[in-house]
C-alpha cells in the first residue's frame, strides 16, 4: 500500500514559515506607553537642537543694502533714472557708504540679490546649451534650438555662449573701499573672486573649447557674443583661468536659482588684513550700475554676510525645531492626561466586573 | 467561385445547416454531387498569440485598458508639443509596465504553446486504407476512425464504434474534463460493436449525422445510418449509394428501408480529454475535432467578476483625474492672467522667438493646458494597476499553500481560479449555501424504508419493522430478520420453509421482493470492473462474494440504496450488455434492460423498463415524492406519504419507488414513441420529455426509502462563526422542506429558540401577498426573538414575481433563511435579487454540484466544494475548497488580510502620488506658471518604479495586522471591514488630505528653509533650482517610505530589507547618478547636485525636521485612535500583542480560562489592556463595538 501513502500527500502544501505566513516578525504597536516617552524624548531633543540652531544662526551677521535706486534712496537713483527706458543703459556708477562700529566677524562673503527675477522660468531655464558650455566644438558652431532667440546673431553667427541665461548675465560690478581713519584715504579691500562657483561646475561641467594656436580668442572665432554683452566671452577676465566659459561669475550665474528672489555669491573677503573679517571703520562700495531691473519691478541688493557651518543667516531652522519640539511635548502632555484619566476609568470598569 | 471566396473570407459561414454529416472513414459517395462539409482540423489552439502577431496583438490588448491608454496619450502629447518633461518620463514607466505585462503574458502563452504542441503532436493510430497508421493528433480529420488503447486519452470527440468487449462497452474517466473520478460506461451501438478489427472496420460504410458542436458536455444527439456492412451482398452496393445520394440531395427524406438509422446519444460519445480505463482498446470515429471539441468549447474564460475594491479604485481614479484636470485648468488660467502684463510674459532677459510670438493664441492655450496635464500626470498612479495585479497574482498563492485549507482525506488543497476577487472574501455579507454535499458529507447511509405502508428501520444490517403494524407478529419480524440474513444463508434460499409462512407473509415477501428489486434495478450504478487485468485496481477483483462488490455511481443516493438492497439479499451483480443480473435470495435472475429514462432535475425522477425473466415488461420509477406520488394510482399512497414526511422530519433524504406493468401492446407503443423521440434531431429534449411523461403514469406505489446524509465536520461552528461575523446565511436546497428544516436545525442554521416563519405552498399571488404581509408584521412586532424563514420554490417564485420588496423586507429581518425545493436557476435568481437590493450587499455562493453552478457564477464570489458530485462546481467557481468548514479561515483570515492589504495598497498609491505631484503644482506659483519641473526627469521616472514600489508591494503581500488565530477566533472582527469600510470616502479623503499636507510640508519647509535664498553651504556658495527640487524629493522619498513603515504591523526580514533598502537605494542611486557627468546626455542638470545637497548641514537638519513633522501628525492620530477610540481590530491588535508578551495560548482558550490567566498578570499596564480584552470579548460576543473611553 505504499503507493497510496505517497499519493495521499501528493497535493499537500509545503509546511514552511513563508507559505504558511508564519515568518518570524516584529509587531510594533504604537501604544501610548511607547509613544509618550518617544514624544517627550523627541520633543526635548528638538528643543535642544532648535536652541542650538537658533543661536548659531543668530551669531551670523548680515548687512544688506538695496541699491536699485528708487527715487530718493541714495545716489544710485541717478543711475536708475538714467537707465530708464534705454537699452543698453549708459554706463553709470554710484556708491554705498556704510560704517561698522565693530569688527564684522569673518570670513565675510559678498552677495548680490535680485528680486522678481524669474531664473526658474522654464523658457529661460532651458535656454542654454550644456554641450556648448562643456567645450564641445561642434556645439560651439551649432547651438541647440532651445537657445533661440539667442541662438544665432543677426549676422547669422552662432552665439557663444548661447541662450537667455547667458545673455542676461549680471554685469554690475562692485569694489569695496575701507577708510580706516575718519577722513582718511579709502583703501581698496581685496575681493577674492575665485571659489565662488561649485568646484565641479568650475572644474568639470564648464570647459572652454580647445585652444586654437594657444589662443582662446581664436577658438571662439566665428561666434558672436550674446547680444547684451559688450565684450566677447573670452574677454570676461584677463585671467586665463577665469575667462571664457569658466569665468566664475558666469558659472555662478548659469546655476539658475530656484525662486524669483535669489542671491548669488559675488566675492569672498579673506585676504590680507581682512582675513579675520571687516574691521570697524567707514566703508564705501563702488557700484558700476549696468543691470536694469526696474522694467520688471525688480530690486538689487548687496549683502555682506558671515558664514558658519550652516551657511548664511537662517533663523527658520532653529525656530521650526523649537516649534516642532514644543508641539511634541505639548501633545505628549495632553496625551498623558487623557491616558491617565482613561486608565482610571478602566480600573473602575475592571472593579465592576 | 465567388461563394468560395466569400466562404474563405468568412462572410458566409461554411456550416449553415443545423447538422453535420460525417462519412465514416471519409468514404464519400463516389457518384453524384454532394457538397462535402468543411471541418476544421484537430489542432488545439489554446495560445492567444503567434510569433508574428504577439507584438501588435499584445500591444493592442494592453492599450485597451484605460490606464495604459491614458499614459499612451500623455506620452504622445509629450512627443508632439513642447512639454516641460521629456517624453522619457512617462514613456519609460509605460514601457516598463507594458513590458512586464507582456513578458508575463508572453510566458504564459509560451507555456500554452508548449502544451498545445505536445497535445497536437501526440501520436495516434488511425485506420486508413485498411491498416492502422500512426499519425500526429493534429492530423485527425472528422470522419477518421481512431484507435485508442487503454489509459490513453481520446484525441478528439469520438463516436464509439466498437471496443474489445463483445457488447461494445468501455469505461471512461472524465477526471480531467469535469473532475469526476468515477468510471462511466459508454457503449457502442450493437450494429458496429461487432466490428472489432481493423479489417472489419474497413468495410463499414456509414454516415453519421449529428448536431453542430456545442459546449454542453452531457448533450449529444445524432444518428448513424449504415449503408454497407460486410454481411451485405455486394450487388446492393450501388443501390445503397444511390439512395444515399438521394437522401443527401433531397435532404430529410424517410430513410430507405434497407438502411439502419441508429440513434446516438451521449452514451456513445467519447469526449476529448477523457481517458480510457479498464478496456484494452476502442475504435471510434471522430465527429468533432480541434477547437470544435466539447473540451475546447468549454475552454472559454469565465465572465469577469470585478471586486468592490476595484470599483472604488476606479472612483478614486476619476476623482484624481478631476483633481488633475482642475489643477491643469487653474494653472493655465493663472498663467494667462499673469502673462497679461508684458513684464512677466516677456521681460527683457527672456525674449520670445518670432515663431512663439506669432503662433495662434488658441493653439498656445491648448498646448499650455496639455503641458500642465503632462506636468501633473503622475498624480494618476501608473504603476497602481501593475502592482495590484502583481499583488493579487502572487498573493493568491497563499490560499493554495495554506495547510489549514488542506483536506488530508481527499488530498485536496484550496484552489484559486480567479485571483481578482481575493479582497472580496473580506467583504461578504450574504452566504448562500447548498445543503447536500456542502453542509453534509454527501455520503449516504441507508436508514429506513417504508414498504407498502409499513415502516422499517435498518438496525445492525437487519431490517426491523417499526411502529404500529396491524399484526406485529413474530413471523413478520422473523421473516425480515431472515431476509436480511439471506446473503449469509444462501444455501437456504431455495428452501420452501420461508414461503410457508402465513398468508400475509407471502404477500409480504412479494411486496418486499418487488420493492428491493425495484431498488436494485432502477439505477445507473456501475460495478467496477470484474474483468480488469491490472493489479492496482483494488482488492475486490479476485473476490466474487457479493458483499465485496464495489459499486460506482454518480449519485451517492443510488449507491447507498443498491448497497442496502444487497445487504438485504437482493444483490445487483452487474450488467453485461443489456442484461442486468440480480441475485435474489441467492438465485440469479436476469433482467433485460430495455430502456433507461434518465434522471433529470426537472422531472426529479428516473425510471427503467426491464423485461423480467418471466417475460413481463416492467417499469420501475424512482424519484422525489413530489414527482412520484402524483403519478401513482395504486399502493399505500397515504401511509407512504405520512412515512415520507416522518423520514423528512428526521432529516433523511427520501425517494419513492413505484412500478408499472406493461402489456405487450402498451410496450410496443412506448418503444416506438421512445425510438422516435430518441432519433429526433430537432427538439429531441422536448419530445423526450413528452414521452417520459406518457410513460411514467398510472404507477403503483411500492414504498419509500430514507437515506441519511451525515453533516460535515464543524458545520455548526462555521455557521455560528459566520453569523457572529455579521454574515447572513441562506441555505438553498432542492430537498423537501421537512428534511431541510431538520438539517438546518442540526447544523445550527436554525436555532431552537428561533421563531420560524414559513412561506410554503402558496398557490396564488394574492394568497402569497397576504401571507407575506402577515410575516412582515410578525417580524416587525417581535424584535427580540430571532427569526428564521422557510420558503419553498413555488412560493418563492410567486413572491419574487410580484412582491419582491415585501419579500426582501421580511428576509432582511430574518437572521436565517432557508429555501427548499429550489431549481438551480431559482438559486441564481435569489442571489441576483439580493445583489440588486438597495444595499448592494456582497454575496457568496458555495456549493458542490452541477446544480449550484448557476448560483456560483451569479454571486460576487463563487466557491466550489470539491466533493463527491464531481468537479463542475469547483471548475466554475472562483475558489474551490474541500470542506465547508474551511470557509471560516478563507473569509476571516485570508479575506480579512487581503482586504486590509489591498485597501492600504490602493490608498497608499494615491497618497504617494499626491505627495509627489503637489509640490510641482505649488512650484508653479513661484515660476510664473512656466511649467518648470521641480524634479529631474530621472527622478520623475523612477519615483514610482524604483524608489517607492517595493515596500508597498511587500507590505501588500505579507501584512498581518492581527494574528491569524485571533482573527479566526473572533469572527466579530470581520464586521470592522465590512461595507468596504477601509476604502470609504472618509478614509480616502484622509489619505488624500494627508498626502496634500505632507506635500505642503515638503514644499514650504524647503521654501522657508531657503528663504531669501541664503546660503546653506558652509563655503557660502549657493544652491540652484535643481538642488531645491532634490531637497523636496529626498524628503518625500524618506517620508513616503516611513509612512509605509508606520502602516506596517508585521515586520519580517523582507519588510526590513525593502523598506530600508529603498531609502538606501535612493541615496546610492542619487550619488551615482549625480556623480557622473553624462557626456551623451544633453541634460546635465543633476551633476553633483545631490552631493552638494548632502554636504550642507542645514539640509540634513531640514530633512530630519520635515520627515518628523510629516509623521508627527500621523503618529498622534494613530496613538489617539488606538487608545481612545479603538476599533475592534485595534483592540485585538493590542490584545494579541499582550498575548505575545505574556502567554501565547490565551487567545486560543475559552473565555473563562483566559480571564483567570489574565488576572494573574498584576502588572498595571497589562491590567489596562486586559480590561480592553474583556471589552473586546464582550464586544465580540455581543457583536457590537464597545468603546473603552
Amino acid at each position: 500500500m505504499t503507493w497510496s501513502a505517497t499519493a495521499r500527500g501528493a497535493h499537500q502544501p509545503d509546511n514552511t514559515a513563508f507559505t504558511q505566513q508564519r515568518l518570524p516578525a516584529w509587531h510594533p504597536l504604537l501604544s501610548a506607553s511607547i509613544a509618550l516617552p518617544l514624544f517627550f524624548c523627541a520633543g526635548l531633543a528638538f528643543i535642544g537642537l532648535g536652541l542650538g540652531l537658533y543661536y548659531s544662526s543668530n551669531g551670523i551677521k548680515e548687512l544688506a543694502y538695496d541699491y536699485t535706486g528708487d527715487s530718493g534712496t541714495g545716489n544710485c537713483s541717478v543711475c536708475a533714472t538714467a537707465g530708464q527706458g534705454r537699452a543698453p543703459p549708459p554706463p553709470c556708477s554710484c556708491a554705498w557708504y556704510f560704517s561698522l562700529p565693530e569688527l564684522f566677524q569673518g570670513p565675510v562673503y559678498l552677495y548680490y540679490e535680485l528680486t522678481n527675477f524669474y531664473q526658474n522660468n522654464r523658457r529661460y531655464g532651458v535656454s542654454r546649451d550644456d554641450a556648448q558650455l562643456s567645450g564641445l566644438p561642434s556645439s560651439l558652431r551649432h547651438p541647440v534650438n532651445e537657445c533661440a532667440p539667442y541662438q544665432y546673431s543677426a549676422a547669422g553667427l552662432p552665439i557663444a555662449p548661447c541662450g537667455a541665461i547667458a545673455n542676461s548675465l549680471f554685469n554690475d560690478s562692485f569694489s569695496l573701499w575701507h577708510q580706516r581713519q575718519p577722513n582718511g584715504p579709502y583703501v581698496e579691500v581685496p575681493l577674492d573672486r575665485t571659489g565662488i562657483a561649485w568646484w565641479t561646475d568650475y572644474h568639470v561641467k564648464f570647459r572652454n573649447p580647445p585652444l586654437v594656436n594657444g589662443s582662446l580668442a581664436l577658438a571662439f572665432q566665428g561666434t558672436a557674443p550674446p547680444p547684451n554683452w559688450h565684450r566677447p566671452v573670452y574677454e570676461l577676465s584677463p585671467d586665463p583661468n577665469n575667462t571664457g566659459f569658466i569665468n566664475q561669475d558666469f558659472v555662478v550665474w548659469m546655476r539658475t536659482a530656484a525662486l524669483p528672489t535669489f542671491r548669488k555669491l559675488y566675492a569672498r573677503i579673506r585676504q590680507g588684513n581682512y582675513s579675520a573679517g571687516l574691521p570697524r571703520g567707514a566703508y564705501r562700495v563702488n557700484i558700476t550700475y549696468n543691470y536694469p531691473v526696474r522694467a520688471f519691478n525688480g530690486h538689487k541688493r548687496l549683502i555682506f554676510s558671515s558664514i558658519s557651518w550652516m551657511g548664511g543667516k537662517n533663523p527658520f531652522l532653529g525656530i521650526a525645531y523649537l516649534v516642532v519640539g514644543s508641539l511634541c511635548i505639548l501633545v505628549g502632555f495632553v496625551m498623558l492626561a487623557v491616558y491617565i484619566r482613561c486608565q482610571d476609568q478602566n480600573d473602575d470598569d475592571e472593579d465592576d466586573e | 467561385m465567388w461563394r468560395w471566396v466569400r466562404q474563405q473570407l468568412g462572410f458566409d459561414p461554411p456550416h449553415q445547416s443545423d447538422t453535420r454529416t460525417i462519412y465514416i472513414a471519409n468514404r464519400f459517395p463516389q457518384y453524384g454531387h454532394y457538397t462535402p462539409q468543411k471541418f476544421i482540423d484537430n489542432r488545439i489552439i489554446s495560445s492567444k498569440y503567434t510569433m508574428w502577431n504577439f507584438v501588435p496583438k499584445n500591444l493592442f490588448e494592453q492599450f485597451r485598458r484605460v490606464a495604459n491608454f491614458y499614459f499612451l496619450i500623455i506620452f504622445l502629447v509629450q512627443l508632439m508639443i513642447d512639454t516641460p518633461t521629456s517624453p522619457v518620463t512617462s514613456g519609460l514607466p509605460l514601457f516598463f509596465v507594458i513590458t512586464v505585462t507582456a513578458i508575463k503574458q508572453g510566458y504564459e502563452d509560451w507555456l500554452r504553446h508548449i502544451s498545445d504542441n505536445e497535445v497536437n503532436g501526440a501520436p495516434v493510430y488511425v485506420v486508413r486504407s485498411g491498416g492502422l497508421v500512426t499519425t500526429r493528433s493534429k492530423n485527425i480529420r472528422v470522419g477518421d476512425i481512431v484507435r485508442v488503447a487503454k489509459d490513453e486519452s481520446f484525441p478528439a470527440d469520438l463516436v464509439l464504434l466498437s471496443s474489445d468487449r463483445l457488447d461494445g462497452s468501455c469505461h471512461v474517466t472524465t477526471a480531467s474534463l469535469d473532475g469526476e473520478t468515477n468510471l462511466k460506461t459508454h457503449v457502442a451501438v450493437p450494429e458496429t460493436a461487432v466490428l472489432q478489427t481493423v479489417a472489419n472496420l474497413d468495410t463499414l460504410i456509414a454516415v453519421i449525422e449529428c448536431q453542430q458542436p456545442e459546449a454542453d458536455l452531457y448533450r449529444f444527439m445524432g444518428r448513424m445510418t449504415i449503408t454497407q456492412q460486410m454481411e451485405e451482398i455486394v450487388s446492393y452496393f450501388f443501390s445503397f449509394y444511390i439512395s444515399l445520394m438521394e437522401r443527401n440531395s433531397n435532404s430529410k427524406k424517410t430513410p430507405c428501408s434497407k438502411k439502419y438509422a441508429i440513434p446516438l446519444g451521449p452514451e456513445s460519445l467519447l469526449l476529448r480529454g477523457a481517458r480510457l480505463k479498464n478496456t484494452k482498446e476502442i475504435f471510434g470515429v471522430a465527429v468533432y475535432t480541434g477547437m470544435e471539441t466539447k473540451m475546447a468549447l468549454n475552454y472559454k474564460s469565465k465572465s469577469q467578476k470585478r471586486s468592490a475594491v476595484e470599483k472604488s479604485m476606479n472612483t478614486f481614479l476619476i476623482i484624481y483625474l478631476i483633481i488633475l484636470i482642475s489643477e491643469a485648468i487653474i494653472s493655465t488660467i493663472l498663467k494667462y492672467t499673469w502673462q497679461a502684463e508684458e513684464k512677466w510674459d516677456e521681460p527683457w532677459y527672456n525674449q520670445k522667438t518670432e515663431h512663439q510670438r506669432n503662433s495662434s493664441k488658441i493653439l498656445k492655450f491648448i498646448s499650455d493646458f496639455l503641458a500642465f496635464l503632462v506636468l501633473y500626470n503622475f498624480i494618476i498612479p501608473i504603476s497602481l494597476y501593475v502592482t495590484v495585479e502583481l499583488q493579487k497574482f502572487l498573493g493568491s498563492f497563499f490560499i493554495g499553500w495554506d495547510l489549514d485549507l488542506y483536506h488530508e482525506e481527499s488530498d485536496e488543497k484550496a484552489q484559486v481560479n480567479t485571483s481578482d476577487l481575493n479582497e472580496e472574501l473580506g467583504q461578504v455579507e450574504y452566504v448562500f449555501t447548498d445543503k447536500t454535499g456542502t453542509l453534509t458529507e454527501n455520503e449516504m447511509q441507508f436508514r429506513e424504508c417504508s414498504i407498502n405502508g409499513t415502516k422499517y428501520q435498518e438496525i445492525n444490517g437487519r431490517l426491523v419493522s417499526e411502529g404500529p403494524t396491524p399484526d406485529s407478529s413474530e413471523g413478520n419480524l422473523s421473516y425480515l430478520t431472515s431476509l436480511s440474513h439471506l446473503n449469509n444463508l444462501s444455501h437456504l434460499a431455495t428452501s420452501s420453509s420461508f414461503r410457508t409462512s402465513p398468508e400475509n407473509g407471502t404477500e409480504l415477501i412479494k411486496e418486499h421482493d418487488l420493492f428491493f428489486k425495484a431498488v436494485s434495478l432502477c439505477h445507473t450504478v456501475q460495478i467496477s470492473s470484474v474483468q480488469t487485468d491490472s493489479i492496482g485496481d483494488g482488492p475486490w477483483q479476485s473476490n466474487f462474494a457479493p458483499a465485496q462488490l464495489e459499486y460506482y455511481a454518480s449519485s451517492p443516493d443510488e449507491k447507498a440504496l443498491v448497497e442496502a438492497a444487497a445487504r438485504f439479499g437482493i444483490v445487483f451483480i452487474g450488467n453485461s450488455g443489456e442484461i442486468m443480473e440480480v441475485k435474489t435470495l441467492g438465485k440469479l435472475e436476469r433482467y433485460k434492460l430495455l430502456h433507461i429514462l434518465e434522471f433529470d432535475p426537472d422531472r426529479r425522477r428516473m425510471s427503467v423498463i426491464v423485461q423480467a425473466p418471466s417475460g413481463e415488461k416492467l417499469l420501475f420509477v424512482k424519484g422525489a415524492e413530489s414527482s412520484v406520488l402524483p403519478a401513482c394510482i395504486g399502493g399505500e399512497i397515504e401511509k407512504t406519504r405520512i412515512h415520507v414526511d416522518e423520514f423528512a422530519l428526521k432529516g433523511l433524504r427520501t425517494l419513492c419507488m413505484a412500478y408499472r406493468q406493461f402489456t405487450s401492446k402498451e410496450y410496443e407503443e412506448i418503444n416506438r414513441r421512445l425510438f422516435e423521440a430518441r432519433t429526433a434531431l430537432q427538439q429531441r429534449e422536448e419530445k423526450l420529455a413528452g414521452v417520459f411523461q406518457f410513460i411514467e403514469k398510472d404507477l403503483i406505489l411500492l414504498g419509500a426509502t430514507a437515506v441519511e446524509d451525515k453533516l460535515q465536520d464543524k458545520v455548526r461552528e462555521t455557521i455560528e462563526a459566520l453569523r457572529m461575523a455579521g454574515i447572513k446565511v441562506w441555505v438553498l436546497t432542492g430537498d423537501k422542506h421537512e428534511t431541510a428544516v431538520s438539517v438546518s436545525l442540526s447544523c445550527g442554521h436554525f436555532h431552537r429558540t428561533m421563531n420560524i416563519l414559513e412561506l410554503l405552498n402558496q398557490k396564488s399571488d394574492s394568497e402569497c401577498a397576504e401571507k407575506l404581509g402577515q410575516l412582515a408584521r410578525r417580524v416587525r412586532e417581535d424584535h427580540v426573538i430571532q427569526h428564521g424563514l422557510v420558503v419553498d420554490g413555488t412560493s418563492l417564485s410567486l413572491a419574487l414575481r410580484e412582491h419582491e420588496k415585501l419579500f426582501m423586507d421580511v428576509c432582511r429581518n430574518c437572521s436565517a433563511v432557508m429555501c427548499c425545493r429550489m431549481a438551480p436557476l431559482q438559486k441564481a435568481k435569489v442571489i441576483r435579487l439580493i445583489k440588486i437590493s438597495p444595499e448592494k450587499p456582497i454575496t457568496l455562493a458555495i456549493g458542490d454540484g452541477a446544480n449550484d453552478v448557476s448560483m456560483i457564477q451569479e454571486a460576487h464570489v463563487g466557491i466550489g466544494i470539491m466533493g463527491k458530485e464531481g468537479r463542475q462546481a469547483a471548475r466554475n467557481s472562483d475558489y474551490a475548497i474541500a470542506r465547508f468548514k474551511f470557509l471560516s479561515k478563507l473569509l476571516f483570515v485570508h479575506g480579512h488580510f487581503y482586504y486590509i492589504r489591498i485597501a492600504t495598497l490602493v490608498q497608499y498609491f494615491f497618497y504617494k502620488n499626491v505627495c509627489f505631484i503637489t509640490p510641482q503644482f505649488l512650484y508653479q506659483f513661484y515660476c510664473l506658471f512656466s511649467q518648470q519641473t521641480l524634479y529631474d526627469s530621472v527622478y520623475l521616472t523612477l519615483y514610482n518604479i524604483c524608489f517607492t514600489s517595493l515596500p508597498i508591494l511587500i507590505y501588500s503581500l505579507l501584512e498581518q495586522h492581527i494574528d491569524p488565530h485571533v482573527l479566526q477566533n473572533k469572527p466579530a472582527l470581520y464586521r470592522d471591514i465590512s461595507k468596504n469600510r477601509q476604502l470609504s470616502m472618509k478614509t480616502f479623503l484622509y489619505w488624500t488630505i494627508l498626502g496634500f499636507s505632507h506635500a505642503f510640508i515638503f514644499f514650504f519647509g524647503s521654501y522657508f528653509l531657503i528663504g531669501k535664498d541664503t546660503s546653506l553651504l558652509g563655503n557660502g556658495q549657493m544652491f540652484g533650482n535643481w538642488t531645491f527640487g532634490t531637497l523636496v524629493f529626498t524628503v518625500m522619498v524618506i517620508t513616503v517610505t516611513a509612512k509605509m513603515a508606520l502602516e506596517t504591523h508585521f515586520w519580517t526580514w523582507i519588510n526590513h530589507l525593502v523598506t530600508w533598502g529603498s531609502i538606501l537605494f535612493y541615496f546610492v542611486f542619487s550619488l551615482f547618478y549625480g556623480g557622473i557627468l553624462w557626456p551623451f546626455l544633453s541634460s546635465q542638470n543633476m551633476y553633483f547636485v545631490f552631493i552638494q545637497l548632502l554636504s550642507s548641514g542645514s539640509a540634513w537638519f531640514a530633512i530630519i525636521l520635515m520627515v518628523v513633522t510629516c509623521l508627527f501628525l500621523d503618529i498622534v492620530k494613530k496613538v489617539f485612535d488606538h487608545h481612545f477610540h479603538p476599533t475592534n481590530i485595534e483592540k485585538a491588535q493590542m490584545y494579541s500583542n499582550t498575548v505575545a508578551f505574556s502567554d501565547e495560548f490565551i487567545a486560543l482558550q475559552p473565555l473563562s480560562r483566559a480571564r483567570s490567566q489574565l488576572s494573574k498578570l498584576r502588572w498595571k499596564k497589562i491590567r489596562v489592556q486586559s480590561a480592553q480584552h474583556m471589552n473586546l470579548l464582550k464586544a465580540s460576543t455581543e457583536g457590537r463595538t464597545v468603546g473603552t473611553c
